[in-house]
């Protein structure tokens, strides 16, 4: 027993040499991207307490001597992955380390990402080593509900400590391989639906069976009150709108089934894929939904045979809000890095600008979080990636991931 | 049919097959950036191709352009050669079925769709020479196919002849644990066992050509044919170069021994964990084709993938090319796997040269493909900038010296971007695209 302590405390100490916690820190970049307002030439930016105490021009201002100095050529918001699924589908891409997707059953919205997800899985290293400093990670596309999302910062250390929103959205995915049409295992759950119109008429049932949980909760006599339903109890949060449903939806006919099930039900939702978007885009902007898009490069095949690379370019025209993703992938590689898919597109017509705000401020909005992170604001989380030169180029490299106050040197890659 | 339309329709065909051909007429590319690879970057610099090949290549002072030429503006436009992918998987290729771990005999050339999007898509990323693989479920999963991309109606029409005529191509194998299966069956449950199954092949392979070398010119003595032993005879020979999935640095130091062992040309495909035996590579003077992954893992033989593998098979002396492994990563995107090697430590030469000159040598074409040079095959890209740079796009793609893609038609610039229709086959001439069309309609009176 006193020798497994001697080793927990050891590589708990590990960890921590990793990241230094509590020095205040000052940063000099030569472009400073606060994404509040126009790019700061020389800029400073000064990290207390895991919060930003300034950012700004650095002309005029002194350094305390007590800051650990940081100089890069380009200071970014620390990265925000608006839809991934690391932390609970490993690196190994063995059984033991595959958490994101249980085949026991076609809707199971009380599986929590909390009970999952591993902080210290090298796929999320490698991440933060990219400059990605926020998660919005949990269950994989692939059941009709697969479970729920969590909001996580990528320090590392447990997701107790690491988590900003245990309970972020409730997965759905309509089409795809939610789908099961062929006999015996496939890719889909067990008793997953054979056709598109039996998933959508599955989703509705157990909405409406939530809706009737809900009222019979509010009973006023106690005794008539329906015994707890995990279940139904987190449909019911979203049905009342404290968490949203994250629809994986790439056909246009599975884009606008979605936007016809919110309707129904009244849900705040949050369309997640759509391949199909330019077929689709006036209704997408007509509904008000938010988009967080395919990975720019992912491949196209089977329902997202249409994907395109400059569709984040025609929801930026189109005035649709978006972010973008790492998404998740079944084998190699076993996470993009969101880093690389904004550079994608930003070169493909939607522009730096856009780019990273995609990754970065507007992730954060659609995420609920740009009270805390998304930007170098005073006051909010000291959340910043630094580069070598412009971050989008391939051959830049990300010097240091500050997450929370804390410094990250992973790389430089 | 009536015989006026059967005429005429023959008359299409033909000219589909004429209208690929290269231009008679001298074609120059002046005022681009050109990177000819072997030699330095020429600024101002002037491209002319004819008859399919390179007829001069320089800066523009002192390159004559020949009389009658047609002349194309290139300024600001950055000329390389056409990119050689030395792994690849387009054209819905497969290979070995699940019969056996070892099937020389089967032939990626059976199985190939050349109309296929993702050989678009190949174009649309500079790719002009690419080495069609089938997978790496099997110690010998077959016959790979060396192609130039051009647009064929046929697979005949892509494939790269030897000079004693017979098709060019490689064979492929693994080891690892992508073959290694559960036990029963015929596959290896191991990694000694994949070894030794290999080993047993070759050996019998030895035998076989001992076998037809004594029996020379005397066909009673001749061993009956073995499609599966004659290929292993050839890679015994030197003949066709093995390609060889390897990823594990204990996998990689395997290849070499049995490479050691039997003497075939072998190249080394993957190697995530190269870095870790760079200076074996070096030594055993065997060329590695590296893949660059956006992040390690995925499977348990790349668990230890390093970006850096290029660069520390570079500074150990060893030959670098890289690869697609298209569908693994995208073939429109190949520019960007020597840009990652860059940010990853290895020289910007060196991995320019990885997608060109070194890989062309993998396949044994360096003599026709991977630099511009006099006499060599007219295959070359125009970008819109630094091939290394993300802003840069892919705008021209050449094969012998005819336009293969062109980022300004609508339809090529759909597959290189992709959309609604980028993934199905490229249309037939004859069914939907206008100047046959019209030829037919004009011979029914316009109707």
């Amino acid at each position: 027993m006193k020798a497994l302590i001697a080793i927990l405390t050891l590589s708990g100490t590990a960890a921590l040499t990793a990241a230094e916690t509590s020095q205040p820190v000052a940063i000099l970049g030569e472009t400073v991207h606060t994404l509040n307002g126009p790019a700061i030439k020389d800029g400073l930016i000064l990290v207390r307490e895991s919060r930003v105490a300034y950012a700004g021009p650095a002309a005029g201002r002194t350094i305390p001597a007590d800051h650990r100095m940081l100089r890069a050529k380009v200071v970014t918001p620390g990265l925000i992955d608006a839809r991934a699924t690391a932390g609970l589908s490993g690196i190994l891409n063995q059984a033991q380390d595959q958490d994101m997707l249980d085949r026991s059953a076609p809707l199971q919205p009380e599986l929590r990402a909390i009970d999952a997800y591993n902080a210290r899985d090298p796929l999320v290293t490698w991440l933060r080593s990219f400059g990605v400093t926020t998660l919005n990670t949990g269950h994989a596309p692939g059941a009709l509900v697969s479970g729920q999302t969590m909001i996580v910062r990528t320090a590392g250390h447990s997701v107790e400590d690491d988590v900003i929103n245990p309970a972020a959205m409730i997965t759905v995915s309509l089409g795809g391989n939610a789908v099961s049409r062929a006999e015996g295992p496939s890719g889909g759950a067990a008793k997953s639906p054979g056709t598109r119109a039996k998933a959508v008429a599955m989703l509705r049932a157990e909405l409406i069976k939530a809706q009737e949980y809900a009222r019979k909760r509010e009973a006023k006599d106690e005794t008539k009150r329906p015994a707890r339903d995990l279940r139904l109890e987190t449909l019911a949060r979203g049905l009342d709108g404290s968490q949203r449903f994250l629809i994986t939806a790439h056909r246009q006919q599975d884009i606008l089934a979605a936007l016809r099930l919110a309707r129904e039900f009244n849900l705040r939702i949050v369309l997640d894929g759509c391949a199909d978007a330019p077929l689709v885009l006036e209704e997408i902007k007509a509904a008000g939904f938010p988009v967080i898009l395919h990975p720019t490069m992912a491949r196209a095949s089977e329902d997202t045979e249409n994907l395109a690379m400059d569709t984040a370019a025609r929801l930026a025209a189109a005035g649709i809000p978006f972010a973008l993703q790492s998404g998740y992938e079944s084998y190699v590689p076993k996470t993009r890095v969101v880093l690389f898919e904004a550079a994608v597109a930003a070169a493909r017509g939607l522009g730096f600008e856009r780019a990273l705000a995609a990754v970065t401020l507007d992730a954060a909005r659609i995420l609920g979080i740009d009270g805390r992170t998304g930007s170098l604001t005073e006051g909010k989380d000291a959340d910043l990636a630094l580069f070598d030169g412009d971050p989008f180029e391939y051959t830049t490299h990300v010097t240091a991931t500050v997450v929370a106050g804390r410094v990250f040197t992973d790389g430089p890659r | 049919m009536p015989q006026r339309l059967t005429a005429v329709l023959t008359a299409a065909l033909l000219s589909v097959g004429t209208h690929v051909s290269a231009q008679d007429k001298p074609l120059a590319f002046t005022g681009a950036r050109i990177i000819p690879i072997a030699g330095q970057p020429v600024e101002n610099g002037v491209l002319v191709v004819q008859g399919g090949r390179i007829l001069a290549v320089g800066p523009a002072a002192s390159t004559a352009l020949p009389a009658g030429a047609e002349v194309r503006d290139a300024r600001g436009k950055v000329i390389m050669p056409g990119l050689v992918d030395s792994h690849s998987h387009i054209g819905g290729a497969s290979g070995a079925d699940g019969a056996s771990p070892v099937q020389p005999e089967v032939r990626v050339l059976d199985a190939i769709d050349v109309r296929h999007a993702s050989i678009q898509k190949a174009q649309a990323g500079g790719i002009t020479t690419v080495n069609v693989m089938p997978g790496s479920g099997h110690l010998i999963s077959g016959q790979t196919l060396y192609l130039k991309l051009r647009d064929g109606r046929v697979i005949d029409d892509l494939l790269v002849r030897l000079p004693d005529g017979t098709i060019a191509g490689g064979l492929k194998m693994a080891n690892g644990t992508n073959s290694i299966r559960s036990p029963g069956g015929p596959f290896p449950g191991s990694r000694a066992k994949s070894a030794a199954l290999v080993r047993e092949q070759f050996v019998k392979a030895q035998e076989y050509k001992a076998r037809r070398d004594r029996a020379g010119n005397d066909a009673e003595k001749l061993p009956a044919r073995d499609l599966a032993l004659e290929m292993l005879v050839e890679v015994l020979e030197g003949r066709r170069i093995v390609q060889h999935h390897t990823h594990r640095h204990d996998d990689i130091l395997t290849v070499l021994r049995l490479q050691k062992e039997f003497g075939f040309k072998v190249v080394l495909h993957h190697v995530s964990e190269a870095a870790k035996v760079a200076a074996e590579i070096a030594a055993a003077g065997v060329p590695s084709s590296v893949i660059m992954i956006d992040s390690p893992g995925g499977k348990l033989e790349a668990r230890d993938f390093a970006l850096e593998n290029c660069a520390a098979l570079e500074r150990a002396g060893a030959e670098v090319g890289l690869h697609t492994d298209d569908g693994v990563t995208d073939s429109r995107l190949f520019l960007r796997s020597a840009a990652l090697a860059v940010r990853a430590g290895m020289t910007r030469e060196g991995a320019l040269r990885a997608v060109t000159i070194a890989n062309a040598r993998m396949l044994g074409m360096e003599t026709r493909v991977g630099t511009l040079e006099p006499g060599k095959d007219a295959d070359f890209i125009l970008l819109s900038g630094d091939p290394l740079s993300v802003y840069t796009e892919v705008e021209q793609t050449w094969v012998d010296g005819v336009k293969v893609f062109d980022l300004s038609d609508p339809t090529d610039r759909l597959y290189a971007r992709g959309g609604p229709g980028a993934g199905e086959s490229r249309r037939s001439p004859l069914c939907c695209f206008g100047s046959a069309w019209d030829i037919i309609m004009a011979a029914n009176g316009g109707n």
